[in-house]
Protein backbone atom coordinates (compact mmCIF):
# COMPACT_ATOMS: atom_id res chain seq x y z
CA UNK A 1 0.00 0.00 0.00
CA UNK A 2 1.26 2.98 -0.83
CA UNK A 3 0.40 6.32 1.35
CA UNK A 4 0.58 9.71 0.23
CA UNK A 5 1.22 12.42 3.19
CA UNK A 6 0.63 15.73 1.63
CA UNK A 7 3.01 17.97 3.95
CA UNK A 8 3.34 22.16 4.63
CA UNK A 9 5.43 24.31 5.40
CA UNK A 10 4.36 27.23 7.13
CA UNK A 11 5.84 30.38 8.81
CA UNK A 12 5.70 29.63 12.44
CA UNK A 13 3.08 31.01 14.81
CA UNK A 14 4.59 31.52 17.87
CA UNK A 15 6.12 34.49 15.95
CA UNK A 16 5.03 37.03 14.09
CA UNK A 17 4.11 36.47 10.30
CA UNK A 18 3.89 38.74 7.82
CA UNK A 19 2.33 38.77 3.89
CA UNK A 20 4.72 41.01 1.35
CA UNK A 21 2.15 44.10 0.96
CA UNK A 22 3.37 44.34 -2.97
CA UNK A 23 3.28 40.47 -4.17
CA UNK A 24 0.36 39.22 -1.37
CA UNK A 25 2.79 36.48 -0.80
CA UNK A 26 3.85 34.94 2.62
CA UNK A 27 7.16 36.82 3.60
CA UNK A 28 9.07 34.10 4.09
CA UNK A 29 12.20 35.96 5.80
CA UNK A 30 9.97 37.40 8.21
CA UNK A 31 9.45 34.94 10.42
CA UNK A 32 11.00 31.35 11.06
CA UNK A 33 9.48 28.22 8.66
CA UNK A 34 8.09 24.80 10.33
CA UNK A 35 6.45 21.95 9.52
CA UNK A 36 2.89 22.44 9.72
CA UNK A 37 1.84 20.43 13.14
CA UNK A 38 -1.27 19.32 11.49
CA UNK A 39 0.75 17.88 8.63
CA UNK A 40 2.97 16.11 11.19
CA UNK A 41 -0.30 14.57 12.90
CA UNK A 42 -1.12 13.84 9.18
CA UNK A 43 2.32 11.92 9.02
CA UNK A 44 2.42 10.31 12.22
CA UNK A 45 -1.54 8.58 11.40
CA UNK A 46 0.36 7.24 8.35
CA UNK A 47 3.86 6.08 9.85
CA UNK A 48 1.58 4.58 12.41
CA UNK A 49 -0.27 2.04 10.07
CA UNK A 50 2.98 1.66 8.51
CA UNK A 51 4.38 0.11 11.93
CA UNK A 52 1.74 -1.79 12.06
CA UNK A 53 1.38 -3.79 8.92
CA UNK A 54 3.26 -5.21 6.12
CA UNK A 55 4.21 -3.44 3.04
CA UNK A 56 2.83 0.08 3.57
CA UNK A 57 5.38 2.80 2.17
CA UNK A 58 5.06 6.24 3.31
CA UNK A 59 5.44 9.21 0.31
CA UNK A 60 5.61 12.78 1.50
CA UNK A 61 4.52 15.58 -1.30
CA UNK A 62 5.10 18.99 -0.89
CA UNK A 63 4.64 22.24 -3.36
CA UNK A 64 6.89 24.90 -2.06
CA UNK A 65 9.72 26.69 -3.10
CA UNK A 66 13.03 25.24 -2.91
CA UNK A 67 13.90 26.47 -0.06
CA UNK A 68 11.61 24.21 1.60
CA UNK A 69 13.31 21.17 1.23
CA UNK A 70 14.89 21.20 4.70
CA UNK A 71 11.21 21.46 6.36
CA UNK A 72 10.64 18.60 4.31
CA UNK A 73 13.47 16.20 5.45
CA UNK A 74 12.10 16.51 8.70
CA UNK A 75 9.56 14.04 7.54
CA UNK A 76 11.90 11.78 6.20
CA UNK A 77 13.84 12.03 9.55
CA UNK A 78 10.55 10.91 11.37
CA UNK A 79 10.09 8.08 9.22
CA UNK A 80 8.64 8.53 5.55
CA UNK A 81 10.30 6.26 2.75
CA UNK A 82 10.58 9.18 0.17
CA UNK A 83 9.83 12.56 -0.78
CA UNK A 84 8.39 14.41 -4.00
CA UNK A 85 9.14 18.13 -3.61
CA UNK A 86 7.46 20.08 -6.53
CA UNK A 87 9.20 23.55 -6.59
CA UNK A 88 8.67 26.14 -9.00
CA UNK A 89 9.07 29.47 -9.39
CA UNK A 90 6.04 29.96 -11.54
CA UNK A 91 4.13 28.11 -9.25
CA UNK A 92 4.75 31.14 -6.54
CA UNK A 93 1.18 32.85 -5.41
CA UNK A 94 -0.82 29.78 -7.24
CA UNK A 95 -4.55 29.80 -5.95
CA UNK A 96 -6.24 26.21 -4.81
CA UNK A 97 -7.28 25.62 -7.85
CA UNK A 98 -3.88 25.09 -9.89
CA UNK A 99 -2.62 24.19 -6.39
CA UNK A 100 -4.99 21.11 -6.55
CA UNK A 101 -4.38 20.36 -10.03
CA UNK A 102 -0.67 20.33 -9.44
CA UNK A 103 -0.58 18.24 -6.07
CA UNK A 104 -3.10 15.96 -8.11
CA UNK A 105 -0.82 15.54 -11.15
CA UNK A 106 1.91 14.52 -9.09
CA UNK A 107 -0.12 11.94 -6.78
CA UNK A 108 -1.33 10.19 -10.13
CA UNK A 109 2.61 10.11 -11.24
CA UNK A 110 3.42 8.71 -7.58
CA UNK A 111 0.76 6.23 -7.80
CA UNK A 112 -1.35 5.81 -4.70
CA UNK A 113 -3.81 4.25 -2.76
CA UNK A 114 -4.13 6.84 0.28
CA UNK A 115 -3.91 10.50 0.23
CA UNK A 116 -3.83 12.11 3.28
CA UNK A 117 -4.03 15.39 4.84
CA UNK A 118 -4.32 18.11 7.75
CA UNK A 119 -7.90 19.38 8.13
CA UNK A 120 -6.68 23.36 8.19
CA UNK A 121 -3.35 24.55 7.48
CA UNK A 122 -2.06 27.33 10.23
CA UNK A 123 -1.39 29.79 7.37
CA UNK A 124 -3.87 29.75 4.82
CA UNK A 125 -6.57 27.68 6.89
CA UNK A 126 -8.36 26.83 3.15
CA UNK A 127 -9.14 23.24 4.46
CA UNK A 128 -10.49 23.01 0.97
CA UNK A 129 -7.82 20.51 -0.42
CA UNK A 130 -8.54 17.43 0.66
CA UNK A 131 -12.08 17.88 -1.13
CA UNK A 132 -10.94 19.24 -4.35
CA UNK A 133 -7.96 16.43 -4.68
CA UNK A 134 -10.55 13.91 -3.95
CA UNK A 135 -12.68 15.36 -7.17
CA UNK A 136 -10.10 15.48 -9.79
CA UNK A 137 -8.83 12.23 -8.52
CA UNK A 138 -11.81 10.51 -8.62
CA UNK A 139 -12.33 9.08 -5.45
CA UNK A 140 -13.91 9.37 -1.96
CA UNK A 141 -13.15 11.99 0.35
CA UNK A 142 -13.20 11.45 3.95
CA UNK A 143 -12.37 14.72 5.86
CA UNK A 144 -12.00 15.97 9.53
CA UNK A 145 -11.32 12.15 10.73
CA UNK A 146 -10.72 12.09 14.35
CA UNK A 147 -10.29 8.58 14.40
CA UNK A 148 -9.13 6.77 11.51
CA UNK A 149 -8.79 2.90 11.05
CA UNK A 150 -6.96 1.84 7.35
CA UNK A 151 -7.41 -1.69 6.29
CA UNK A 152 -5.65 -3.31 2.75
CA UNK A 153 -8.58 -2.03 1.03
CA UNK A 154 -10.93 0.46 3.22
CA UNK A 155 -10.11 3.60 5.21
CA UNK A 156 -12.37 4.72 8.02
CA UNK A 157 -12.97 6.70 10.91
CA UNK A 158 -15.44 9.48 12.90
CA UNK A 159 -15.93 12.53 11.70
CA UNK A 160 -17.42 15.49 14.36
CA UNK A 161 -18.79 18.47 12.13
CA UNK A 162 -20.02 21.46 14.36
CA UNK A 163 -23.66 19.63 15.33
CA UNK A 164 -23.09 15.86 14.46
CA UNK A 165 -20.30 13.37 14.91
CA UNK A 166 -20.83 10.59 12.46
CA UNK A 167 -18.77 6.97 11.22
CA UNK A 168 -17.82 7.08 8.11
CA UNK A 169 -15.90 4.61 5.21
CA UNK A 170 -14.71 4.34 1.83
CA UNK A 171 -13.54 2.18 -0.32
CA UNK A 172 -9.41 2.55 -0.98
CA UNK A 173 -8.57 4.59 -3.01
CA UNK A 174 -9.48 7.52 -1.24
CA UNK A 175 -8.41 11.40 -0.04
CA UNK A 176 -8.56 11.90 3.73
CA UNK A 177 -8.15 14.96 6.34
CA UNK A 178 -7.29 14.79 10.17
CA UNK A 179 -7.82 17.00 12.75
CA UNK A 180 -5.64 17.27 15.78
CA UNK A 181 -7.88 15.48 17.65
CA UNK A 182 -5.15 13.05 16.83
CA UNK A 183 -1.74 12.14 18.18
CA UNK A 184 0.97 13.96 18.47
CA UNK A 185 3.75 13.59 15.92
CA UNK A 186 6.85 11.09 17.14
CA UNK A 187 10.19 12.93 17.06
CA UNK A 188 12.88 12.44 14.61
CA UNK A 189 15.57 10.28 16.37
CA UNK A 190 19.64 10.66 15.27
CA UNK A 191 19.30 7.57 13.40
CA UNK A 192 16.24 8.87 11.46
CA UNK A 193 17.96 12.25 10.74
CA UNK A 194 21.23 10.25 9.60
CA UNK A 195 18.84 8.03 7.34
CA UNK A 196 16.65 10.66 5.89
CA UNK A 197 20.18 12.17 3.76
CA UNK A 198 20.37 8.95 1.86
CA UNK A 199 16.37 8.45 1.10
CA UNK A 200 15.12 9.25 -2.41
CA UNK A 201 13.65 13.37 -2.27
CA UNK A 202 12.76 14.19 -5.90
CA UNK A 203 11.92 17.67 -7.07
CA UNK A 204 10.02 18.39 -10.06
CA UNK A 205 8.84 21.45 -12.19
CA UNK A 206 5.45 22.22 -12.84
CA UNK A 207 6.32 20.89 -16.71
CA UNK A 208 7.56 17.61 -15.39
CA UNK A 209 3.55 16.95 -14.34
CA UNK A 210 2.06 18.83 -17.79
CA UNK A 211 1.19 21.63 -15.84
CA UNK A 212 1.11 25.30 -17.30
CA UNK A 213 1.03 27.60 -14.53
CA UNK A 214 0.10 30.58 -16.58
CA UNK A 215 -2.49 29.36 -18.46
CA UNK A 216 -4.97 32.01 -18.78
CA UNK A 217 -7.49 29.99 -20.25
CA UNK A 218 -8.61 28.70 -17.39
CA UNK A 219 -10.38 30.88 -14.57
CA UNK A 220 -8.37 31.57 -11.32
CA UNK A 221 -8.64 33.22 -7.84
CA UNK A 222 -6.87 36.46 -7.92
CA UNK A 223 -5.94 38.72 -5.26
CA UNK A 224 -7.37 42.20 -5.91
CA UNK A 225 -6.30 44.42 -2.67
CA UNK A 226 -4.17 43.97 0.17
CA UNK A 227 -4.06 45.96 3.92
CA UNK A 228 -2.04 45.35 6.78
CA UNK A 229 -4.73 45.97 9.49
CA UNK A 230 -3.51 48.22 12.17
CA UNK A 231 -2.60 46.38 15.56
CA UNK A 232 -5.32 45.97 18.14
CA UNK A 233 -3.55 48.19 21.15
CA UNK A 234 -4.17 47.75 24.43
CA UNK A 235 -7.06 49.70 26.37
CA UNK A 236 -7.24 50.27 30.21
CA UNK A 237 -5.59 48.05 32.32
CA UNK A 238 -6.35 47.97 36.21
CA UNK A 239 -5.08 45.63 39.24
CA UNK A 240 -8.01 44.54 41.22
CA UNK A 241 -8.19 46.14 44.65
CA UNK A 242 -11.37 44.88 45.59
CA UNK A 243 -13.58 46.27 42.83
CA UNK A 244 -12.22 44.52 40.01
CA UNK A 245 -15.50 43.16 38.96
CA UNK A 246 -17.75 46.05 39.65
CA UNK A 247 -15.70 48.07 37.46
CA UNK A 248 -15.72 45.68 34.83
CA UNK A 249 -19.40 45.75 35.08
CA UNK A 250 -19.48 49.17 34.33
CA UNK A 251 -17.37 49.21 31.74
CA UNK A 252 -19.75 46.87 30.32
CA UNK A 253 -23.10 49.08 30.86
CA UNK A 254 -20.91 52.38 30.31
CA UNK A 255 -20.11 50.57 26.15
CA UNK A 256 -23.78 48.85 26.27
CA UNK A 257 -22.57 45.56 26.37
CA UNK A 258 -24.20 44.26 29.34
CA UNK B 1 -35.21 27.22 -18.07
CA UNK B 2 -34.24 30.60 -18.89
CA UNK B 3 -36.11 32.92 -16.76
CA UNK B 4 -33.71 32.73 -13.73
CA UNK B 5 -32.45 36.34 -12.90
CA UNK B 6 -29.69 37.50 -14.77
CA UNK B 7 -27.62 38.58 -11.54
CA UNK B 8 -28.44 34.97 -9.62
CA UNK B 9 -26.18 34.55 -7.00
CA UNK B 10 -26.46 30.43 -5.94
CA UNK B 11 -27.10 30.27 -1.94
CA UNK B 12 -26.35 26.19 -1.03
CA UNK B 13 -28.59 26.13 1.90
CA UNK B 14 -27.58 23.96 5.06
CA UNK B 15 -29.42 22.02 7.19
CA UNK B 16 -29.47 20.35 10.42
CA UNK B 17 -29.85 16.57 10.92
CA UNK B 18 -33.42 16.91 11.48
CA UNK B 19 -34.12 18.34 8.47
CA UNK B 20 -34.50 22.55 9.53
CA UNK B 21 -32.49 25.36 7.69
CA UNK B 22 -29.26 25.46 9.55
CA UNK B 23 -28.50 29.34 11.16
CA UNK B 24 -25.46 30.04 8.45
CA UNK B 25 -28.34 30.58 5.55
CA UNK B 26 -29.87 33.79 6.62
CA UNK B 27 -26.39 35.19 6.80
CA UNK B 28 -25.48 33.25 3.49
CA UNK B 29 -28.76 34.92 1.73
CA UNK B 30 -27.98 37.98 3.22
CA UNK B 31 -24.92 38.61 1.60
CA UNK B 32 -25.98 37.07 -1.47
CA UNK B 33 -28.70 40.10 -1.33
CA UNK B 34 -25.82 42.51 -1.72
CA UNK B 35 -24.27 41.04 -4.67
CA UNK B 36 -27.35 40.21 -6.25
CA UNK B 37 -30.44 37.85 -6.93
CA UNK B 38 -30.78 35.32 -4.19
CA UNK B 39 -31.60 31.74 -5.53
CA UNK B 40 -31.45 29.00 -2.80
CA UNK B 41 -30.54 25.48 -3.45
CA UNK B 42 -31.58 22.76 -0.56
CA UNK B 43 -30.35 19.10 -0.73
CA UNK B 44 -32.95 17.10 1.24
CA UNK B 45 -34.26 13.22 1.66
CA UNK B 46 -36.89 12.95 0.32
CA UNK B 47 -40.52 11.70 2.33
CA UNK B 48 -40.23 13.71 4.81
CA UNK B 49 -42.02 16.69 3.81
CA UNK B 50 -38.93 18.84 4.31
CA UNK B 51 -38.97 20.85 1.15
CA UNK B 52 -42.40 22.90 1.76
CA UNK B 53 -41.00 24.58 4.86
CA UNK B 54 -37.51 25.02 3.94
CA UNK B 55 -38.52 26.66 0.67
CA UNK B 56 -40.94 29.10 3.37
CA UNK B 57 -37.59 29.45 5.24
CA UNK B 58 -35.30 30.67 2.92
CA UNK B 59 -38.03 33.31 1.37
CA UNK B 60 -38.47 34.51 4.62
CA UNK B 61 -35.07 35.05 5.21
CA UNK B 62 -35.22 36.61 1.40
CA UNK B 63 -34.46 33.44 -1.47
CA UNK B 64 -36.68 34.87 -4.47
CA UNK B 65 -36.72 31.23 -5.31
CA UNK B 66 -36.07 27.93 -3.68
CA UNK B 67 -34.64 25.00 -5.74
CA UNK B 68 -35.13 21.59 -4.03
CA UNK B 69 -33.30 18.68 -5.09
CA UNK B 70 -34.47 15.29 -3.08
CA UNK B 71 -32.62 12.70 -2.60
CA UNK B 72 -32.09 9.32 -0.47
CA UNK B 73 -27.98 9.15 -1.23
CA UNK B 74 -27.75 12.76 1.19
CA UNK B 75 -28.24 10.58 3.90
CA UNK B 76 -25.82 7.50 2.91
CA UNK B 77 -23.28 9.65 1.30
CA UNK B 78 -20.79 11.83 2.07
CA UNK B 79 -20.55 15.52 -0.08
CA UNK B 80 -20.94 13.72 -3.13
CA UNK B 81 -25.16 14.37 -3.33
CA UNK B 82 -24.81 17.72 -2.35
CA UNK B 83 -21.88 18.84 -5.68
CA UNK B 84 -24.56 16.72 -7.92
CA UNK B 85 -27.25 19.04 -7.00
CA UNK B 86 -24.90 22.33 -7.00
CA UNK B 87 -23.62 21.28 -10.23
CA UNK B 88 -27.60 20.41 -11.58
CA UNK B 89 -28.16 24.04 -10.14
CA UNK B 90 -25.19 25.84 -11.72
CA UNK B 91 -25.80 24.45 -14.60
CA UNK B 92 -29.37 25.70 -14.50
CA UNK B 93 -29.28 28.86 -12.91
CA UNK B 94 -25.63 30.33 -14.38
CA UNK B 95 -25.47 32.34 -11.28
CA UNK B 96 -22.60 35.21 -11.24
CA UNK B 97 -21.39 32.90 -7.74
CA UNK B 98 -22.09 30.23 -5.37
CA UNK B 99 -21.92 30.87 -1.83
CA UNK B 100 -21.26 28.16 0.49
CA UNK B 101 -21.14 27.96 4.30
CA UNK B 102 -17.34 27.94 5.45
CA UNK B 103 -18.58 24.98 7.37
CA UNK B 104 -17.08 21.49 7.36
CA UNK B 105 -19.11 19.86 5.35
CA UNK B 106 -19.73 23.46 3.29
CA UNK B 107 -15.71 23.26 2.49
CA UNK B 108 -15.75 19.72 1.47
CA UNK B 109 -19.00 20.42 -1.22
CA UNK B 110 -17.65 23.65 -2.43
CA UNK B 111 -14.16 22.18 -2.76
CA UNK B 112 -15.41 19.12 -4.90
CA UNK B 113 -17.70 21.73 -6.64
CA UNK B 114 -14.99 24.29 -7.23
CA UNK B 115 -12.73 21.15 -8.99
CA UNK B 116 -15.08 19.75 -10.70
CA UNK B 117 -16.87 22.48 -12.63
CA UNK B 118 -12.73 24.31 -12.79
CA UNK B 119 -14.27 27.55 -10.98
CA UNK B 120 -12.20 29.52 -9.19
CA UNK B 121 -12.54 29.29 -5.12
CA UNK B 122 -12.26 32.26 -2.14
CA UNK B 123 -12.52 30.44 1.21
CA UNK B 124 -13.52 31.96 4.51
CA UNK B 125 -14.94 35.43 3.01
CA UNK B 126 -16.59 37.50 5.69
CA UNK B 127 -17.67 39.54 3.12
CA UNK B 128 -18.50 39.81 -0.04
CA UNK B 129 -19.30 43.05 -2.66
CA UNK B 130 -19.95 43.47 -6.35
CA UNK B 131 -17.46 46.04 -8.74
CA UNK B 132 -17.28 46.44 -12.52
CA UNK B 133 -16.12 43.10 -12.96
CA UNK B 134 -18.03 40.65 -11.10
CA UNK B 135 -18.03 39.79 -7.16
CA UNK B 136 -15.18 40.45 -4.86
CA UNK B 137 -14.79 38.24 -1.84
CA UNK B 138 -13.51 40.07 1.54
CA UNK B 139 -10.98 37.36 3.67
CA UNK B 140 -9.28 38.56 6.85
CA UNK B 141 -6.05 36.35 7.18
CA UNK B 142 -2.83 35.78 9.61
CA UNK B 143 -5.50 36.01 12.49
CA UNK B 144 -7.00 39.26 11.59
CA UNK B 145 -3.92 40.60 10.60
CA UNK B 146 -4.49 41.35 6.92
CA UNK B 147 -7.58 42.36 4.86
CA UNK B 148 -7.50 40.71 1.68
CA UNK B 149 -9.41 40.75 -1.45
CA UNK B 150 -9.90 38.08 -4.10
CA UNK B 151 -11.89 38.13 -7.40
CA UNK B 152 -12.43 35.34 -10.54
CA UNK B 153 -10.64 36.21 -13.74
CA UNK B 154 -13.40 35.56 -14.85
CA UNK B 155 -16.61 33.00 -14.47
CA UNK B 156 -18.29 32.39 -11.06
CA UNK B 157 -16.62 32.68 -7.92
CA UNK B 158 -17.39 29.77 -5.64
CA UNK B 159 -17.57 31.37 -1.79
CA UNK B 160 -17.64 29.74 1.42
CA UNK B 161 -18.61 32.43 3.76
CA UNK B 162 -17.30 32.49 7.87
CA UNK B 163 -20.20 31.75 9.58
CA UNK B 164 -21.62 34.41 11.80
CA UNK B 165 -19.51 37.21 9.08
CA UNK B 166 -22.58 38.87 7.80
CA UNK B 167 -24.49 40.87 9.63
CA UNK B 168 -26.72 41.97 6.49
CA UNK B 169 -29.60 40.34 6.20
CA UNK B 170 -32.03 40.30 2.99
CA UNK B 171 -35.74 41.05 2.88
CA UNK B 172 -38.25 38.42 2.51
CA UNK B 173 -39.44 37.51 -0.40
CA UNK B 174 -42.49 35.37 -1.28
CA UNK B 175 -42.13 31.64 -1.26
CA UNK B 176 -41.37 30.16 -4.88
CA UNK B 177 -40.51 26.66 -4.74
CA UNK B 178 -39.10 24.47 -7.62
CA UNK B 179 -37.88 21.01 -7.70
CA UNK B 180 -35.02 19.92 -9.54
CA UNK B 181 -34.08 16.66 -10.36
CA UNK B 182 -30.98 15.07 -9.46
CA UNK B 183 -28.47 14.14 -12.14
CA UNK B 184 -25.98 11.59 -10.10
CA UNK B 185 -22.41 12.30 -11.38
CA UNK B 186 -21.93 8.35 -10.03
CA UNK B 187 -18.43 9.53 -8.54
CA UNK B 188 -17.49 7.18 -5.63
CA UNK B 189 -18.73 8.56 -2.35
CA UNK B 190 -17.38 8.03 1.35
CA UNK B 191 -20.33 6.30 3.23
CA UNK B 192 -22.34 7.67 5.92
CA UNK B 193 -22.67 4.29 8.17
CA UNK B 194 -24.12 6.22 11.20
CA UNK B 195 -24.92 9.78 12.28
CA UNK B 196 -25.05 11.47 15.66
CA UNK B 197 -26.63 14.73 16.21
CA UNK B 198 -24.16 16.59 19.11
CA UNK B 199 -26.94 18.12 21.37
CA UNK B 200 -26.03 20.94 23.64
CA UNK B 201 -26.51 19.90 27.20
CA UNK B 202 -27.71 24.00 27.46
CA UNK B 203 -29.82 26.91 25.79
CA UNK B 204 -26.78 28.72 25.68
CA UNK B 205 -25.47 30.53 22.05
CA UNK B 206 -23.76 28.31 19.71
CA UNK B 207 -20.34 29.88 19.74
CA UNK B 208 -19.47 30.54 16.20
CA UNK B 209 -21.19 33.37 15.13
CA UNK B 210 -22.01 34.39 18.55
CA UNK B 211 -22.54 38.22 19.93
CA UNK B 212 -21.14 37.88 22.93
CA UNK B 213 -18.40 35.31 24.08
CA UNK B 214 -17.25 34.30 27.29
CA UNK B 215 -13.82 32.09 27.58
CA UNK B 216 -11.94 30.33 29.74
CA UNK B 217 -8.20 29.26 30.08
CA UNK B 218 -5.65 27.35 32.29
CA UNK B 219 -6.12 29.67 34.75
CA UNK B 220 -9.81 28.82 35.96
CA UNK B 221 -7.48 25.64 37.83
CA UNK B 222 -10.28 22.21 37.15
CA UNK B 223 -13.37 21.48 35.06
CA UNK B 224 -15.24 21.79 38.32
CA UNK B 225 -13.80 25.39 38.84
CA UNK B 226 -14.30 26.03 34.84
CA UNK B 227 -18.28 26.33 36.02
CA UNK B 228 -17.49 29.96 36.81
CA UNK B 229 -17.04 31.07 33.22
CA UNK B 230 -20.09 29.29 32.36
CA UNK B 231 -22.00 31.30 34.87
CA UNK B 232 -20.89 34.62 33.91
CA UNK B 233 -21.92 33.07 30.44
CA UNK B 234 -25.30 32.79 31.56
CA UNK B 235 -25.31 35.93 33.48
CA UNK B 236 -25.08 37.69 29.84
CA UNK B 237 -26.58 35.34 27.55
CA UNK B 238 -23.24 34.61 25.77
CA UNK B 239 -21.45 31.65 24.45
CA UNK B 240 -18.67 29.58 26.33
CA UNK B 241 -15.26 29.75 24.74
CA UNK B 242 -11.97 28.02 26.11
CA UNK B 243 -8.46 28.12 25.46
CA UNK B 244 -6.71 25.41 24.05
CA UNK B 245 -4.84 24.79 26.93
CA UNK B 246 -7.97 24.40 28.85
CA UNK B 247 -9.42 21.82 26.60
CA UNK B 248 -6.07 19.91 26.64
CA UNK B 249 -6.48 19.94 29.96
CA UNK B 250 -10.18 18.31 29.58
CA UNK B 251 -12.23 21.19 31.43
CA UNK B 252 -14.31 21.50 28.55
CA UNK B 253 -15.11 20.15 24.86
CA UNK B 254 -13.31 20.81 22.13
CA UNK B 255 -15.86 22.05 20.20
CA UNK B 256 -15.41 25.23 22.69
CA UNK B 257 -11.99 26.12 21.78
CA UNK B 258 -11.58 29.41 20.03
CA UNK B 259 -8.39 30.09 17.97
CA UNK B 260 -5.90 28.84 15.52
CA UNK B 261 -7.13 25.28 15.47
CA UNK B 262 -10.39 26.20 17.07
CA UNK B 263 -13.44 28.28 15.97
CA UNK B 264 -13.07 31.78 14.91
CA UNK B 265 -15.30 34.34 16.64
CA UNK B 266 -15.76 37.80 16.04
CA UNK B 267 -18.46 39.04 18.68
CA UNK B 268 -19.63 42.22 19.81
CA UNK B 269 -17.93 41.20 23.48
CA UNK B 270 -15.08 38.43 24.23
CA UNK B 271 -14.47 38.19 27.82
CA UNK B 272 -11.09 36.49 28.67
CA UNK B 273 -10.56 34.71 31.87
CA UNK B 274 -7.55 33.37 32.97
CA UNK B 275 -6.20 33.14 29.63
CA UNK B 276 -2.83 34.13 28.96
CA UNK B 277 -3.63 35.22 25.25
CA UNK B 278 -1.29 32.57 22.81
CA UNK B 279 -0.88 33.94 19.21
CA UNK B 280 -2.70 31.23 18.41
CA UNK B 281 -5.75 32.11 20.78
CA UNK B 282 -5.55 35.50 19.94
CA UNK B 283 -5.62 34.48 16.15
CA UNK B 284 -9.47 33.41 16.80
CA UNK B 285 -10.44 36.36 18.72
CA UNK B 286 -8.76 39.58 18.12
CA UNK B 287 -11.39 40.56 15.46
CA UNK B 288 -13.82 40.77 18.71
CA UNK B 289 -15.34 44.82 18.75
CA UNK B 290 -14.67 44.96 22.48
CA UNK B 291 -12.31 42.20 24.49
CA UNK B 292 -12.27 42.10 28.20
CA UNK B 293 -9.42 40.14 30.05
CA UNK B 294 -9.34 38.87 33.89
CA UNK B 295 -5.86 37.39 34.66
CA UNK B 296 -3.56 37.00 37.77
CA UNK B 297 -0.32 37.43 35.33
CA UNK B 298 0.23 41.56 34.44
CA UNK B 299 2.48 40.46 32.03
CA UNK B 300 -0.04 37.97 30.19
CA UNK B 301 -0.36 38.91 26.17
CA UNK B 302 -4.12 38.54 26.32
CA UNK B 303 -3.82 42.46 27.93
CA UNK B 304 -2.34 43.75 25.10
CA UNK B 305 -5.17 43.51 23.09
CA UNK B 306 -8.19 43.84 25.87
CA UNK B 307 -10.26 47.31 25.77
CA UNK B 308 -10.67 46.88 29.80
CA UNK B 309 -7.79 44.52 31.32
CA UNK B 310 -8.40 43.72 35.05
CA UNK B 311 -5.24 42.39 36.89
CA UNK B 312 -6.91 40.06 40.00
CA UNK B 313 -7.80 36.75 40.65
CA UNK B 314 -10.95 35.08 38.63
CA UNK B 315 -12.37 33.28 41.51
CA UNK B 316 -13.05 36.99 43.31
CA UNK B 317 -13.34 39.34 40.50
CA UNK B 318 -16.49 37.12 38.39
CA UNK B 319 -18.32 36.55 41.53
CA UNK B 320 -18.71 40.16 42.13
CA UNK B 321 -18.78 40.86 37.92
CA UNK B 322 -21.75 38.46 38.17
CA UNK B 323 -23.25 40.10 41.54
CA UNK B 324 -22.90 43.41 39.85
CA UNK B 325 -25.04 42.20 36.75
CA UNK B 326 -27.62 40.78 39.06
CA UNK B 327 -27.49 43.86 40.76
CA UNK B 328 -28.40 45.78 37.81
CA UNK B 329 -30.94 43.76 36.74
CA UNK B 330 -33.44 44.02 39.66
Amino acid sequence: MKIIVLVKEVPDTYGERKLDLETGLADRAASESVLDEISERALEVALAHAGSADGVEVVLLSMAPESAAATIRKGLAMGAASAVHIADPALAGADLGLTARTLAAAIRRTGFDLVITGNLSTDGSGGVLAAMLAELLEVPNATALSSVEITADSVSGTRSTDDRAMRVSAPLPAVISITEALPDARLPNFKGIMAAKKKPFETLTAADLGIEPQDLSVASSIMTAIAEKPPRTAGVKITDEGDGGTKIAEFLIENRLA
Amino acid sequence: MTDYPADAILVLLETSPTGELAKSATGLLGAAALIGTPVALAVTAPGRGDAQALAEQAAAAGAERTLVVETDAVQTQLTVPQVDALAAAAGAVAPDAVLISNSIEGRDIAGRFAARTSAPIAVDAIGVSRDDEGVVARHSVYGGAYNLESAATFGPLVVTVRQGAIESRAEARPIALETLELQASGAEATTIESVEAIEEASSRPELRGATRVVSGGRGLGSAEKFALVEELADALGAAVGASRAAVDAGYIPANHQVGQTGVSVSPQLYIALGISGAIQHKAGMQTAKNIVAVNKDPDAPIFEVADFGVVGDVFTVVPQLISALAERKR
